[in-house]
């Protein structure tokens, strides 16, 4: 039984009825009948279709418990060896957002590069470096010269002032 | 004769300076997208789409369309070359492709694929200028609830053709749904569904947020968690003797690539079909009405035609329903509506009225990205060759990064970009999970347009849901929709029975 309930097919399931369920009591908040003149309230649509949501979810964990254990449900969810690889990237993922409004983009991305190319892809040192050093001068031109879009900056903002100064 | 006074006109927008360079840009970029394993027309179009404010809307269109053709072309590149699919539209180019280049026949099979792509394309782009106008004209007819039918029915073409598990196919079209619905109330303008009362749910999810996290973030972690053994690189030449050959070869092959294109053409309008499966039912019957179907998956050449011809009609087909009607006919042109939406240009009948030259200018232009494409793919072969033998690693930060910067530009939030990677997180395990990413997506883009109608219909009649079938054309769709929707059922049950009869 606690096989059939850990399966990963069962698992997410269960939290996509989690999900519904939240989704559901969120969308109580404005009518989810009949209102008025206006029609159907603000939380109808979201709320009944959360509810089908929530049915078919919990259609998939039903059948997922009745079929009990297959042979094809004993092989590993995750490639064996690669689920290491696959959670270390998305942490450096999340840690170059957390750091982007702190140290800037123009810090985080490079740092982040620099992690990827040469520790983990194993690149060599011309490969790395060029890419990390080209990138952020790329992304300067093009996002903040020709698209006047600023990215983050934090501590980095007074370094830029005087390229503020010749661009703009 | 109105269609063609009408094309010469859009002409005249698609060949001016900036437009040529933009399609010969967008073409070479697709290419290169295609031709990286992993990486399709989908996950080049979310990745590139936040680049694309450089240039004017009208452009920028016309860019990602001509982005979405090279792709098609590239995918077959590293069928080939790789025996990888550069895409899932292009896996059905391996079965005969790679046999090929392992026979030394690489070039040869490059340039079949290439001319074949070009005649799809061509022959599906003809067609759709035909089809387009009247097709626009036909939906001007459409009320509220006929948007709502059409909506629904485009869904349910997922469940009742999409081939994935039916009830994952629903959860995830009910979950685009509700994530439309995040923030303000259209008619009312109450907020609703901000979640944690975070400010930055208040303007919505957009499409592109989710686009980029589960094409983008969620596509390098999937190809991540498969990608430990570099395939190995087929070295290919092409010279103008195999060009002048494989064109003789190509010819003989006209019934297969006209089939093919207009087959493609039309599997490529419904929103659950498309590229892949045209590709995959082109190559079936190419070989199964050949005269010796045993040399299939052995390097026929008509093995590479039939399928490069499908995809590549099918990816204009499914341009038609998105730019006549709102609604896509891929993951790929939702992306395109999505961003025309954000652009202030509304896909539907009403855009052919109010901006013919726009309209024209994109539909001229596919005939230039086909044309371009055949001719850049064929100069730039070693060039590719080249790039597949890049490290799997330096694409992959190139494409994280521009997610994370193309995440931020559109809105300058951070928000957008936290809510990115936790939807490439949540996409990679629901797809390893078999949940359909396609529909999740078209929900998201499509969503609005359904709550809308859906509640302008019934406020028109007063509450009474008989509406949207007692209009003839809404009730068609809703009986199609019906059909689509029980069509699982009815397999299960015939299978069923023919277990009991058999058991």
């Amino acid at each position: 039984m606690l096989k059939t309930l850990t399966k990963p097919d069962t698992l997410i399931a269960a939290a996509l009825m989690a999900f519904a369920a939240y989704l559901m009591w969120h969308a109580t908040a404005l009518p989810i009948g009949w209102d008025g003149a206006r029609g159907p309230g603000g939380g109808a649509f979201p709320f009944w279709l959360s509810a089908i949501m929530f049915l078919a979810a919990a259609g998939i964990f039903m059948r997922s418990l009745l079929a009990g254990v297959r042979p094809e449900d004993l092989k590993p969810f995750f490639e064996p060896g690669m689920l290491g690889p696959v959670l270390a990237v998305t942490l450096a993922l999340g840690l170059t957002i957390f750091l982007m409004p702190i140290i800037g983009a123009y810090l985080a991305i490079p740092l982040f590069m620099f992690w990827y190319l040469r520790f983990y892809g194993r690149n060599g040192w011309p490969v790395t470096l060029s890419l990390t050093l080209i990138t952020p001068v790329a992304l300067f031109f093009f996002f903040e010269v020709a698209l006047l879009i600023l990215l983050p900056k934090g501590i980095t903002e007074p370094l830029f002032f005087p390229l503020y100064a010749m661009f703009f | 004769m109105e269609i063609l006074s009408l094309l010469g006109q859009g002409f005249a927008t698609s060949l001016m300076p900036l437009n040529i360079g933009i399609v010969i840009v967008g073409v070479t970029l697709g290419l290169f997208i295609g031709a990286m394993p992993g990486l399709g027309s989908v996950n080049g179009v979310a990745i590139v789409l936040p680049l694309t404010f450089i240039v004017p809307p009208a452009s920028a269109i016309i860019f990602l369309a001509a982005l979405y053709y090279g792709a098609m072309y590239g995918g077959a590149i590293s069928s080939i070359l790789l025996g990888i699919p550069g895409s899932s539209t292009a896996v059905a180019t391996t079965f005969d492709g790679r046999p090929m280049a392992q026979q030394g026949k690489a070039g040869l099979a490059l340039i079949a694929a290439a001319g074949a792509s070009f005649v799809g394309g061509t022959i599906s782009v003809i067609l759709f200028t035909i089809f387009a106008a009247p097709l626009a004209d036909f939906a001007l007819k459409f009320g509220p609830a006929e948007n709502f039918a059409l909506v629904l029915l485009a869904f349910t073409t997922f469940v009742g053709l999409g081939g994935d598990d039916a009830l994952k196919t629903i959860a995830m079209i009910c979950l685009g749904l509700v994530l439309s619905t995040v923030g303000l109330d259209l008619i009312t303008g109450q907020p609703r569904l901000v979640f944690f009362d975070m400010p930055g749910f208040y303007a919505g999810i957009s499409f592109l947020v989710l686009a980029i996290g589960v094409y983008g973030i969620g596509e390098v972690l999937w190809t991540l968690e498969r990608s430990r053994i570099a395939p190995t690189v087929t070295a290919a030449k092409v010279t103008y003797a195999e060009l002048r050959s494989a064109i003789v070869t190509l010819a003989r092959t006209w019934k297969t690539m006209t089939f093919g294109s207009v087959m493609g053409f039309f599997v490529g309008m419904l929103p659950a079909a498309g590229a892949t499966p045209a590709s995959l039912m082109a190559y079936g019957i190419a070989k199964s009405t050949s005269k010796n179907p045993e040399t299939f998956g052995k390097g026929n050449i008509e093995g590479v035609v039939a399928p490069e011809t499908a995809n590549n009609a099918a990816s204009t087909g499914s341009l038609l329903p998105m730019l006549s009607l709102g609604i896509p006919g891929s993951p790929t042109t939702a992306l395109l509506l999505g961003g025309m939406v954000m652009w202030g240009l509304m896909p539907g009948p009403m855009l052919f009225s109010e901006q013919p030259d726009f309209v024209w200018g994109l539909i001229s232009s596919l005939y230039t990205a086909n044309l371009a494409a055949v001719l850049i793919n064929l100069a730039l072969i070693p060039l590719f060759v080249w790039a597949l033998r890049m490290p799997f690693s330096v694409l992959c930060t190139m494409v994280l990064v521009l997610c994370i910067v193309g995440g931020f530009a559109p809105d300058q939030r951070m928000h957008d970009v936290w809510l990115i990677l936790i939807f490439g997180i949540a996409g990679y395990l629901l797809r390893k999970a078999d949940y359909p990413m396609a529909p999740l997506v078209l929900a998201l883009v499509l969503g609005p347009v359904m709550e809308q109608s859906f509640r302008q219909a019934l406020i028109a009649a007063q509450g009474d849901v008989t509406t949207f079938v007692t209009r003839p054309l809404s009730g068609m769709f809703i009986a199609l929709a019906c059909v689509f929707f029980l069509l699982p059922l009815a397999a299960k049950l015939r299978k069923h029975r023919h277990a009991v009869q058999s058991g």
